[in-house]
């Protein structure tokens, strides 16, 4: 059974305490193809919930990939500069993007556990 | 193995490898006398090491590139339907003319009693601009669409902060073309998109809705990149008017009205000419442009250096704010003048069809588009309703179900001997396959692409799905690796440092 | 009309096709009040000959670089062009063809860019560079914007020894993007004190080597100081021919070269079209505008090229693209590609050091008839001091058949301190007849 919330815009956050790991889900991967780049946040950024956090570039798009929880970006993961493709071989896993220390824990609640997304998923098609 | 060779090569295709993979020191395809013997004056910054550059003689670079000239498609050889491109014919005598010796070897800072003749070309080509387009301003000096656009974007937004009115957004339809937002970004604008409605045209309520005392302009291709002529322009026109705001218009489809209808009759206050697209300055694979902006009485005065004057002692060149009399320049676009190659063609194309025969492009072009929307549309599946305009609009809903994509359709039309047409453009349907004949392709060529065009959607809806995803077969490369290619960016050859020897 | 393949009988069959009566009936979605009844007013259609004369009177009516003495520079120097190489850019497959788009059907293209982008990467000293910009006064701008994209700062300073037209150029792509630019007055006496200008939000330095004047300095102070205080050193360049002489920018601390290529396979064109080139360091690759060719394999494994990291440009990421720009200069690169190829390591020197020995010649003519010259060093352009007016003289001597340089005023018309200067740029072109006859020209003048 996943422990894993997701959003609207096909984000997942992983919660350790009060650091939320956050990456795109399966669906997304899929759905940008291979992935050649990722521009990451600095560490030390303060983001918002829904604002710009990240970029995820395939060979013929670019996507923008939201904060789905406030707060500082503590940590990043810089394996994926020289493997991007780990986004795509394991999107829950290690091709996770940022870890955010979150400001307000009750922004998880609003999110979807892994039944309910892969329900909006399903009628998104 | 049947087919395969010693060399690699098949025939007439050839294997040919870079000009730094056949360099041998000592070889030169130049012969240049011996510097005279001097002290240098270089200040101590001679170059000490050496460059790099692989040595050849004259035969082995003109084999080299003779060669490389055989794998492109090109307009000579063959029908190009990309839409929005206008892919005509690039007549030779344009060529001829660019490299008059009057023309070509002159130096743009030479004295204006120099080059009259090369100022009288400007002004000419100038004045049949704007006749064409009924616009009483022309700003020459961009050097290709997009750089127009920025052009066209500035003279609005200097118009309007010197009426003391800044503002700080910009429509731009649905449809638009990449390089629209990103140019009102570079001006400083934020971008708000309008949709289309069910008959392709931007929505005249939303872009009501959404015009404001904040919008500075709104941008349109016009006619649109789904290949139709906004029919509600001129309310369109007013509603930007009412809100104070400038109108421009994305010039790259005017060859479907050239001679027909002139922008300044539909209330444009500035568009952008493609003089690569409309008047076939050739494409070079991939440049040099050409994008001079017509310009209304509002925005005339605001554009860039430089331009041509009627002087007293003949004609002038304004390069200075401070001779620019009335008018406000909001400064220079390009070092230079312009793209005076390319004028040179396009005045040479323009005088050779003359306004009858630049009425007729405009038809034909129209006439081609609409007899492939008719004989395609029964197997293709069309976006939106005819008429179109000199380009006509299908998506990929004929090929659902089939597994065969828009790319493995276009693909596939390689081997049939097209260039395919533009591909996932305008977004705003999907698969989209965008087709633009122009009126230099013979009946026949259109009946033979049409031909091919339905074969082939017949075979996908067949269920031939591999071999759609097989193509292209007949060519020098197939399907070559994107995602490797954007992963690991190897942007330039490098010597193998270990054997001394070229490296892939 | 000739360039219409459709009859009359093709016209009307092709109207029945589609189903309307006439092609004006297509052209129903305009409104009737902007529909042209007739024809505008320009003339009908013409014949080649026609053509070719009406353009050939205006081509009469200028005075050729090649047909008198000639000096000019200040931005386009005037070089020989080899016969294969005006030849080569005019076959079809190269001068009618797309943007390469369709890789499999323009690996031609791509495999000049490629050839191209690397040429560039080697006579800048830098790690890579890109398939061309419009010109080197636009490729200079967007190498300001580069920079304020990479140090995440607004504001930029000018040296005094770049063209005023690479200055204004810059600050008008510049005017709405809130950037604090700092121009620094013509640099007269080449020691212009950049480094007190650089300041915490100094996002580059632009420099131009050789400078407006001609002069030649050693950059590696300045990028020393830009990189001390985290910002960048943008080298531009008008002359490309220099780096068959000079230290490459790539070697003196540059991050960006943003340079005119012009000299290297196209002719004047009176200012266009033109060819920039733009080269920066591998890290910041991605934030480099304009088209990239990059090498991959195809599906049968064989070597090729494709048009790459797209995803920075306008067709993709629209209003956060890192430049509006569309088009490259394709066919002026091909030219410069093939000129470059046949000169080659050993051509390419000897072309550089042709033109600055000829420099050198003229300057000792030019000191010997008393003429003030003001650079110590140079590469092919010097500034004489004429001691008066120089634009005036510029205007006489072209009368008299001699076409002897571009006062500075031409392009600082507001600065009086350099009203009596004459850029003066020696190229292979320039013989020795044509030397005497400046020097005295300019001689009996002062």
């Amino acid at each position: 059974m996943s422990d894993l919330k997701y959003s609207k815009e096909h984000e997942w956050v992983r919660l350790d305490g009060d650091v939320a790991t956050v990456g795109i889900s399966e669906f997304a991967q899929e759905q940008l193809g291979d992935v050649v780049f990722v521009e990451l946040p600095d560490v030390g950024k303060v983001v918002e919930q829904n604002g710009d956090a990240a970029v995820v570039e395939s060979v013929k798009a670019a996507s923008e990939v939201y904060a789905p929880v406030s707060g500082e970006v503590v940590d990043v993961n810089a394996a994926l500069e020289d493997d991007p493709e780990l986004v795509n071989r394991a999107p829950t896993g290690d091709g996770w993007f940022m870890k955010i220390r979150i400001s307000d824990p009750s922004q998880l609640d609003g999110m979807m556990d892994e039944a309910t997304y892969m329900d909006f998923v399903a009628s998104q098609s | 193995m049947e087919g395969e060779t010693f060399t690699g090569n098949r025939g007439l295709r050839i294997e040919e490898p870079l000009i730094f993979e056949q360099g041998a020191p000592g070889r030169c395809g130049v012969d240049l006398p011996e510097p005279p013997t001097v002290q240098n004056r270089l200040g101590g910054l001679e170059r000490q090491d050496a460059i790099g550059l692989p040595g050849l003689s004259e035969p082995q670079v003109m084999r080299h590139y003779t060669r490389l000239s055989q794998k492109n498609y090109a307009i000579d050889a063959g029908f190009y339907p990309l839409g929005s491109c206008t892919m005509k014919h690039n007549p030779r005598l344009n060529e001829k003319m660019a490299r008059l010796p009057g023309l070509a070897d002159i130096h743009p800072l030479q004295p204006a009693s120099t080059v009259q003749g090369a100022l009288r070309l400007i002004d000419t080509l100038a004045h049949w601009i704007k006749t064409l387009t009924g616009m009483p301003g022309v700003a020459m000096s961009p050097a290709a669409g997009a750089h127009g656009e920025l052009c066209g974007l500035m003279t609005a937004r200097a118009a309007l902060e010197a009426r003391g009115d800044a503002r700080k957004r910009v429509l731009v339809p649905d449809s638009a073309h990449g390089t629209n937002p990103a140019t009102a970004a570079i001006c400083g604008y934020a971008v708000e998109a309008i949709p289309l409605n069910d008959r392709g045209r931007v929505d005249l309520s939303a872009l009501k809705a959404a015009l404001d005392e904040d919008v500075a302009a709104f941008m349109l291709t016009n006619p649109n990149t789904c290949g139709l002529f906004e029919d509600e322009i001129l309310e369109q026109a007013r509603a930007v008017h009412d809100a104070g705001a400038f109108f421009y218009c994305d010039g790259a489809n005017f060859n479907a009205i050239v001679g027909r209808v002139r922008p300044g009759d539909l209330g444009i206050d500035c568009m952008h000419l493609n003089l690569h697209k409309t008047f076939s300055t050739p494409h070079g694979g991939g440049g040099p442009g050409s994008g001079p902006v017509v310009l209304s009485e509002a925005l005339a005065p605001y554009a860039p250096l430089p331009w041509v004057v009627h002087g007293e002692d003949g004609l002038e060149l304004v390069e200075h704010a401070a001779d620019a009399g009335d008018a406000k320049p909001y400064g220079r676009m390009k070092a230079f003048h312009g793209q005076m190659g390319m004028f040179v063609r396009a005045l040479a194309y323009m005088m050779s069809h003359g306004a009858d025969g630049l009425k007729q492009v405009s038809s034909d072009a129209v006439l081609n588009a609409n007899y492939l929307l008719a004989r395609l549309s029964d197997e293709l599946t069309l976006a939106y309703d005819g008429p179109c305009m000199h380009e006509v609009l299908f998506d990929d809903r004929f090929l659902k179900g089939t597994g065969v994509t828009t790319l493995d359709f276009a693909k596939a039309m390689i081997d049939e001997g097209f260039h395919p047409m533009t591909m996932y453009f305008p977004l705003v349907v999907h698969g989209a396959l965008l087709m633009e004949p122009t009126e230099t392709e013979s009946r026949e060529n259109l009946d033979q692409y049409i031909d091919a065009v339905i074969d082939l959607a017949r075979r996908a809806k067949a269920g031939n799905a591999e071999a759609f995803q097989q193509a292209p077969v007949h060519t020098p490369r197939r399907r070559l690796d994107e995602t490797a290619a954007a992963r690991r960016p190897v942007l330039r050859w490098k010597p193998d440092p270990v054997a001394g020897e070229a490296a892939e | 009309m000739r360039y219409l393949p459709l009859t009359e009988t093709d016209r009307r069959d092709m109207l029945a096709a589609i189903g309307v009566p006439s092609v004006d009936s297509l052209f129903r979605d305009v409104p009737e009040s902007v529909r042209l009844t007739d024809t505008v007013d320009l003339p009908d259609h013409q014949g080649e000959l026609e053509v070719e004369r009406a353009i050939g009177a205006m081509a009469a009516e200028n005075t050729s670089a090649g047909s008198v003495p000639f000096f000019l520079g200040a931005g386009a120097y005037r070089h020989h062009v080899p016969a294969t190489v005006d030849y080569m850019i005019q076959r079809g497959e190269f001068l009618t063809s797309y943007t390469p788009y369709q890789p499999e059907v323009s690996q031609g293209t791509l495999q000049y860019l490629f050839e191209f982008q690397t040429q560039v990467a080697l006579v800048t000293g830098m790690d890579v560079a890109n398939a061309s910009m419009y010109d080197g006064a636009t490729s200079c701008a967007e190498a300001a914007l580069m920079a304020r994209r990479v140090t995440k700062r607004g504001d930029v300073v000018l040296s005094g020894g770049l063209h005023p037209h690479y200055v204004e150029t810059t600050e008008t792509l510049l005017k709405y993007l809130e950037a604090g630019i700092d121009i620094l007055p013509p640099d007269v006496g080449g020691d212009e004190d950049l480094v007190s200008h650089i300041g915490d939000n100094t996002a580059c330095v632009v420099v131009q080597y050789p400078d407006l004047f001609g002069r030649v300095r050693d950059l590696q102070p300045i990028a020393d100081a830009c990189h001390d205080a985290g910002a960048l050193l943008v080298v531009a360049m008008t002359e490309i021919v220099a780096l068959g002489a000079l230290k490459p920018p790539g070697e003196m601390g540059a991050d960006i070269v943003a340079a005119e290529g012009r000299s290297i396979g196209n002719p004047l064109n009176f200012g266009g079209p033109y060819v920039g080139l733009f080269a920066t360091r591998d890290k910041y690759v991605r934030q480099m505008p304009g088209r990239l060719a990059g090498e991959t394999v195809d599906v049968d494994g064989k070597r090729g090229w494709v048009l790459t990291l797209s995803t920075r440009e306008q067709h993709i990421r629209r209003e956060k693209a890192t430049s509006n720009i569309c088009t490259n200069s394709g066919l002026c690169a091909l030219a410069f590609t093939i000129h470059m190829s046949l000169l080659g390591e050993d051509g390419f020197r000897r072309l550089a050091m042709l033109n600055h020995a000829k420099t050198v010649q003229l300057v000792d003519k030019l000191s010997a008839a008393g003429l003030t010259v003001l650079n110590d060093g140079f590469f092919n352009e010097i500034t004489v001091d004429l001691g008066r007016a120089a634009a005036p003289l510029v205007d006489d001597l072209a009368a008299r058949g001699v076409l002897a340089g571009v006062p500075v005023s031409r392009l600082l018309p507001e600065r009086p301190e350099v009203e009596n200067l004459l850029l003066v740029a020696v190229t292979e072109t320039v013989t020795d007849d044509d030397a005497d006859s400046l020097v005295s020209a300019l001689k009996e003048a002062a």
